[in-house]
């Protein structure tokens, strides 16, 4: 093995960083273009729905769990609660169902 | 001078408390990681410090997959640039949150906390974004994320099953009690959304496209949808994240 774990980790870390940061630091203005805003106002909730579907459903290991608390989820938001209070009633939704 | 004191130690305090769905979801997710850093021989100190100084679950994935199969270190250096990518998109999105008198340095702390998660949040707070909301978060997802790692190599199979799988869909519920309350005031805004899971839907069932990795799908769907919704239904943004002209 002539390859060492710590220069891996150094380079994901520095790497990861710099993504992270240079945006960051290097737009310091609001922007004014229009169609540039609209898209930034529409990344999160875009990039955050494909993180979250499908793959919600196989998170639990069972598709018929994932899918329950799924729809748990949807509605607890739906009915305006917070973060915290909606991702624990899909938890225990799961719990639930896979202790039955 | 003390009744900001106590004002920020409000703000840090709400960041703490959205953070803490994080913080479960995290630890059940790098949990995992941690078994899987363990079969590939990736000791305990090693995987601590991998996820301290990475907190990225898809990217530290992907590592671990490399790191098993020896590759070379541009390798890792370009594998961790494509799955982390969209920390870019979400940063650059963060810039337009703060406010632009903020002191230059929290832009160096806050960037270390740009994760899927914590970015979700932030963009959900009304107005203009106070990094010490992000800092809250941040102390309690980085330790969650950490030492769910460490206790996943040290503990192995340990923890239930059954509260691992209910565990593991936290953060998918946080997401969508993110996403769902902007969809439900912003037409717009749901109809992206359903086309971004339909996207996402058909990216993972559909030959050929299908053997695309999670983090490029990512990318491309959110690149893609966010900028048709741009064209079609441009927004007069006062401040990110906050629409004016929005119609129900």
């Amino acid at each position: 093995m002539n390859h060492n774990i710590w220069i891996y980790l150094l380079i994901m870390a520095v790497v990861t960083y710099l993504i992270r940061m240079l945006p960051l630091t290097l737009i310091r203005k609001e922007i004014k273009n229009k169609t540039i805003r609209s898209f930034l106002y529409y990344v999160p909730y875009v990039t955050l729905a494909v993180m979250t579907f499908p793959a919600i459903i196989s998170a639990t290991g069972n598709q018929w769990t994932g899918l329950a608390g799924f729809v748990t989820a949807l509605v607890m938001a739906y009915k305006g609660q917070g973060l915290f209070k909606v991702s624990v009633a899909a938890c225990v939704v799961v719990f639930l169902l896979e202790l039955v | 001078m003390k009744e900001k004191a106590v004002k920020n130690w409000k703000i840090f305090k709400s960041g703490m408390r959205d953070g803490v769905p994080i913080a479960l979801g995290y630890f059940a997710v790098s949990f995992s990681l941690g078994i899987q850093a363990k079969q590939i021989g990736v000791s305990a100190i090693a995987a601590t410090v991998m996820s301290l100084t990475n907190l990225t679950s898809a990217g530290e994935a992907a590592a671990l997959t490399l790191i098993a199969a020896h590759a070379p270190y541009l390798e890792m250096a370009i594998s961790q640039l494509v799955i982390n990518i969209r920390y870019m998109l979400m940063s650059c999105a963060l810039s337009q949150k703060w406010d632009p008198e903020m002191p230059f340095y929290h832009r160096f702390l806050v960037a270390f906390g740009v994760t899927d998660e914590i970015f979700g949040i932030s963009i959900g707070v009304p107005g203009k974004l106070n990094p010490l909301y992000s800092y809250g978060a941040m102390a309690l997802a980085i330790p969650g994320w950490t030492i769910g790692t460490c206790l996943g190599v040290v503990m192995g199979n340990i923890l239930p099953e059954l509260i691992v799988n209910a565990l593991s869909i936290a953060l998918y519920g946080m997401f969508v009690a993110i996403f769902v309350p902007p969809a439900k005031e912003d037409k717009h805004v749901a109809l992206a959304v359903v086309a971004a899971m339909i996207g996402s839907l058909a990216c993972t069932v559909m030959p050929y496209v299908r053997e695309m990795s999670a983090g490029s799908r990512i990318i491309v769907l959110t690149i893609v949808i966010s900028l048709v919704a741009a064209i079609l239904f441009p927004i007069d943004v006062p401040e990110a994240g906050k629409p004016q002209t929005v119609e129900n």
